[in-house]
């Protein structure tokens, strides 16, 4: 059912991912993110494949979940990578119609393919470690520069961290009132598109007038408890950076410049 | 008698072959009669909302059979919906599931998924509203205008609607007040009487189930601890209370009666039981003529 999606889920641990500061997990990703779509040749290729691997190994979550995230943009993973096969350049080396492909359609597919699967791995690699509080925490934090443009930072934070406390009430709701609408009979597993569509209302309708109930409660909560926005508010958890943030900085860096190096030394293939 | 519903061997696993694994269900057999009203009482977690939803085949069970009339309910997995017409499930705070403009319109949805023609599907809305005494007017309604207790009934309207054969409660009075909560539980009884069909009722009201059930369902730790007469399920308050539950007050003080040594009779349900039979215990003892 919905509530089986793993990717977005924490895993509560203490490895050393999990004790990293949140801020430098979030850069670190960032940094991450864009080295994978700077690699050009395999070597490179290979680099950004073993931090994956390593980064895996060091979150100390089972493998098992890591891969159901995969699970979840497999269909995206087939497309794009069938898309490139048959898009490439040069001359084909098979060809049937319109179709035709390339060595450098091949390597092309083999690219995308690893790229998106590094990127949903370290993706879910931070949110498997780190906690939505910490996460939205450390995003605010982040953005503090901000706020000298007047730009609503603690507001926004608050608002995502509301948002991804919800996420599981409303997924768990969502099953209830499925079961209660399959129970009178509503068909959500058949039918064309529109059909499915259509079927989805008796849910989604119950849905956001729960969803809205919701909001009104807690709003109506927080205002009890004289919640004033962001100014002057202390934190219960102070995050700071320690030895090991500088350490994993310093392997991102290696990282980097090692791809750099096999770009500049070994013929791109794509 | 025959038996309408039947459970074999029933068990239910949550997240099988993961480090979630729970065993909500554990090798319950039962069999439900015909006509029968039945109470299922157990504490918090003890498996009673999986095993209700399995009966209407909203959960498939790991292991073992639900038959209906004889025949398993999993046997053509496509035909599942046809199962959730006959066994009708009203679940917690049902007024959750309301969607549609009107509330007839609401009512009508059960009926018309199962493909009745628009004099029928009116017929049944009109049945349903009348059971749990839904005003006419109120039909033309929107179900978000109604109050709580109304929005309640109109849900379990949603279900009687479809006129199933056994009728599914999962602790209906939830959250009422206790005067709609002693209309509700009225009105299911009438309605039972007149239809004459299977109830289940979840609750942890003991003095509701005690006045409704015919026989009671006992729940605990996944397993099915009890299955006999109201009277004689709370006979054994003891027992009862070592698992979490209690029994109904009445039942309670005619316990501790009995074993302050005076001879009264087990498992008294009702205040006018109790009456009677305090009142021919005195005479007995002279006390009163």
């Amino acid at each position: 059912m919905v509530r089986d999606v793993a990717f977005g889920q924490y895993f509560p641990g203490k490895s050393l991912i999990h004790r990293l500061d949140p801020r430098a997990k979030i850069l670190l990703l960032i940094g991450f993110l864009v080295i994978i779509f700077c690699t050009f040749n395999y070597f490179s290729l290979l680099f950004v494949t073993l931090f994956t691997v390593l980064m895996i190994l060091l979150s100390g979550v089972p493998a098992k979940f890591h891969f159901k995230s995969l699970k979840v943009i497999i269909f995206i993973i087939v497309i794009t990578s069938v898309l490139n096969l048959f898009y490439g350049s040069g001359d084909p080396i098979w060809q049937w119609g319109i179709f035709k492909v390339t060595v450098n359609g091949i390597n092309r597919a083999v690219f995308v393919t690893i790229r998106i699967i590094c990127l949903i791995l370290a993706s879910s690699c931070l949110t498997f470690t780190t906690s939505p509080t910490e996460l939205t925490d450390a995003i605010e934090r982040l953005m503090k520069p901000l706020k000298k443009i007047h730009f609503p930072v603690h507001e926004i934070a608050m608002m995502m961290s509301l948002a991804l406390r919800f996420v599981p009430t409303l997924l768990e709701e969502t099953d209830k009132i499925m079961s209660a609408q399959k129970a009178r009979g509503a068909d959500m597993d058949s039918g064309n598109i529109i059909k499915r569509v259509k079927a989805l209302m008796p849910v989604l309708i119950p849905l956001f007038v729960s969803a809205f109930r919701r909001a009104y409660e807690i709003a109506t909560a927080m205002e009890c408890r004289c919640y004033r926005g962001g100014d002057g508010r202390t934190k219960m958890k102070l995050i700071h950076m320690s030895k090991r943030d500088v350490f994993s900085f310093i392997a991102l860096a290696a990282l980097i410049c090692g791809v750099i190096l096999c770009n500049i030394f070994i013929p791109a293939v794509i | 008698m025959s038996s309408v519903l039947e459970l074999k061997n029933l068990s239910f696993v949550y997240g099988q072959k993961t480090p979630f694994e729970k065993r909500a269900v554990d090798n319950v057999s039962v069999s439900i009669e015909k006509g029968e009203f039945i109470g299922i009482i157990g504490h918090t977690g003890s498996g009673k909302s999986t095993l209700v939803q399995m009966l209407n085949g909203l959960i498939r069970p790991t292991e073992g059979q639900v038959l209906f009339d004889g025949e398993d309910i999993w046997q053509n997995p496509k035909e599942i919906r046809k199962i959730r017409f006959k066994v009708g499930m009203v679940f917690q705070y049902p007024e959750y599931q309301l969607f549609e403009e009107t509330v007839y319109k609401d009512i009508a949805f059960g009926p018309s998924n199962m493909g009745k023609t628009a004099q029928e599907i009116d017929m049944a809305v009109r049945k349903a509203a009348e059971f749990t005494d839904l005003k006419p007017q109120l039909l033309q309604k929107s179900p978000f205008d109604l109050s709580g207790g109304e929005k309640r009934r109109a849900a379990i309207a949603g279900v009687i609607a479809m006129d199933p054969e056994v009728l599914v409660l999962d602790e209906p009075t939830a959250g009422l007040d206790p005067m709609g909560r002693d209309v509700l539980l009225t009105q299911i009884v009438q309605y039972h009487k007149k239809r004459k069909n299977t109830v289940l009722l979840v609750s942890h009201s003991m003095e509701d189930i005690a006045r409704v059930a015919d026989r009671i369902i006992v729940m605990n730790n996944s397993r099915l601890v009890m299955f006999d007469k109201t009277k004689e399920v709370f006979s054994h308050g003891r027992d009862l209370e070592k698992i979490g539950l209690k029994v109904p007050q009445i039942t309670k003080i005619m316990l501790e009666l009995k074993e302050k040594g005076y001879d009264v009779p087990d498992g008294i349900l009702t205040v006018d039981e109790a009456f009677s039979a305090v009142s021919s215990l005195l005479k007995k003892e002279g006390k009163i003529w």
